[in-house]
């Protein structure tokens, strides 16, 4: 359990969390690792779990008729790949597929969930972090959707 | 004399009728020597000119080209500024004039009055990292930057590239990208907005990569050129990772149309885009940005 905690308290995602926060993530964490072109999430699937990205590349995709799968991010180390876990139906959103040998730190949603729950303080740190994901994401989204290279 | 206040003299003293070289109103003539493609919708045209310049330019600037019958626009420079026996320049076809332009074959006949403009710092840059960030066409007036710094790479730090594109196909010099990437010690990083299944690289907006760049902030010039929605958000990412503004230079190649300074069509409040720009330090125009009225 140690190393889970060192590498949580080093991620991107949880840097400057309170120590008592550190554990009590780490306590719903294990390691894991994908096979290229093997999928961490699955568009409707329960969003389970959310992974903390250490070494690969991972293609969020969606899947469009006649078009196959197109990828509208690719993430990486320090990165964290799903974030439905934390909003209500917690189901997944996109595809997620390790397009390289992939290692990640995956941490159960539900058992976090019912961490924040019992603990607002631990709740908040998380949706903090999680929605600044998410203005990120929306900025990039909304740069793609103006298609400024093709003006 | 900062380079933009050199290229602005230089231009009135030919109007004033002190030419510093030919008539700078008068098109030369050129003959498209070869067109190449170089992404889904861009050619690059190689023009030598019927007498040939004996001057140079400063990456950064741009010519007038004139389709004769139809209409001259400005297109920024594209080549190595070393080569001086040969003009080249990138155009992707979106009005009647560089769609002309774009469409022309060797042999053709073009007229040409420049080079105009600031060009980029290089010589700011001396001594310290540098990163280069480019949108869309905006790798073209970016190129012979990266020409001249691998020219004299030992004068520079660590030299890092990032390119953002629309799609794997738009991807502007897709070979010689590649080529920088593997034998000329800069690093690069391309990304994508999208891509179907075989696109192996990143995918995402040109701002997600600015935290991968391995310079040292307080020690980089950061160069920034293509759309300016684009350079709006690049800028604040570079900021973020620690660029003072007084670092980032921008290209904003806006309604030129005289290329002297003279018509005013591309003037922003105080600013004459052609004369004192293209290329402006992020500190002197950053006002201009955030008005939709101009």
């Amino acid at each position: 359990m140690e190393g889970l905690e060192g590498i949580i308290r080093e991620h991107p995602f949880f840097a400057g969390l309170d120590e008592r926060f550190i554990a009590l993530v780490s306590g719903c964490a294990k390691n894991v690792r994908f096979e290229a072109k093997q999928y961490l999430i699955r568009h409707d699937e329960p969003a389970n779990e959310f992974y903390l990205v250490r070494h690969g590349r991972v293609a969020l995709e969606i899947a469009a008729p006649g078009h196959g799968a197109l990828t509208f991010q690719t993430l990486g180390a320090g990165d964290i790949v799903g974030v439905s876990w934390l909003i209500s139906p917690y189901r997944s959103q996109y595809d997620a597929q390790a397009l390289e040998l992939t290692r990640a730190i995956a941490i159960d949603g539900g058992c976090l969930r019912t961490k924040c729950e019992s603990d607002h303080d631990l709740g908040y740190e998380m949706m903090k972090r999680v929605v600044a994901i998410l203005v990120q994401r929306l900025h990039a989204t909304r740069l793609q959707i103006l298609d400024v290279y093709g003006r | 004399m900062s380079m933009a206040a050199e290229g602005a003299a230089s231009a009135a003293a030919g109007v004033a009728g002190k030419p510093a070289g030919p008539d700078p109103w008068l098109p030369r003539l050129g003959r498209i020597v070869s067109r190449r493609r170089d992404s889904r919708d861009a050619w690059t045209l190689e023009i030598r000119e019927q007498i040939p310049q004996s001057a140079s330019f400063r990456p950064g600037q741009f010519n007038m080209l004139t389709a004769f019958g139809i209409g001259e626009v400005p297109i920024s420079l594209s080549g190595d500024p070393a080569a001086m026996d040969r003009l080249i320049h990138t155009i992707r076809p979106v009005g009647p004039v560089s769609t002309a332009l774009a469409q022309m074959r060797p042999g053709a006949a073009i007229g040409l009055r420049g080079p105009f403009g600031s060009g980029w710092p290089l010589r700011q840059a001396v001594g310290g990292d540098v990163l280069v960030v480019a949108g869309g066409l905006g790798l073209a007036p970016l190129r012979p930057v990266l020409y001249a710094l691998l020219a004299g790479r030992e004068r520079y730090g660590r030299i890092t590239l990032l390119y953002g594109s629309r799609s794997p196909d738009d991807v502007l010099f897709h070979r010689e990208i590649v080529s920088w990437s593997r034998r000329q010690r800069i690093e690069v990083h391309v990304t994508v907005d999208h891509a179907a299944s075989g696109w192996d690289g990143h995918v995402g907006v040109v701002t997600t990569l600015v935290p991968r760049a391995q310079c040292e902030p307080q020690r980089t010039v950061a160069l920034v050129c293509g759309p300016e929605v684009m350079m709006r958000l690049t800028v604040a990412a570079l900021h973020a990772h620690g660029i003072p503004h007084e670092a980032i230079y921008l290209s904003m190649e806006r309604n030129m149309k005289c290329a002297l300074g003279l018509c005013g069509r591309c003037q922003l409040q105080s600013v004459l885009v052609c004369r004192d720009g293209p290329v402006f330090r992020y500190d002197r125009v950053r006002g201009l940005f955030a008005h939709k009225e101009l």
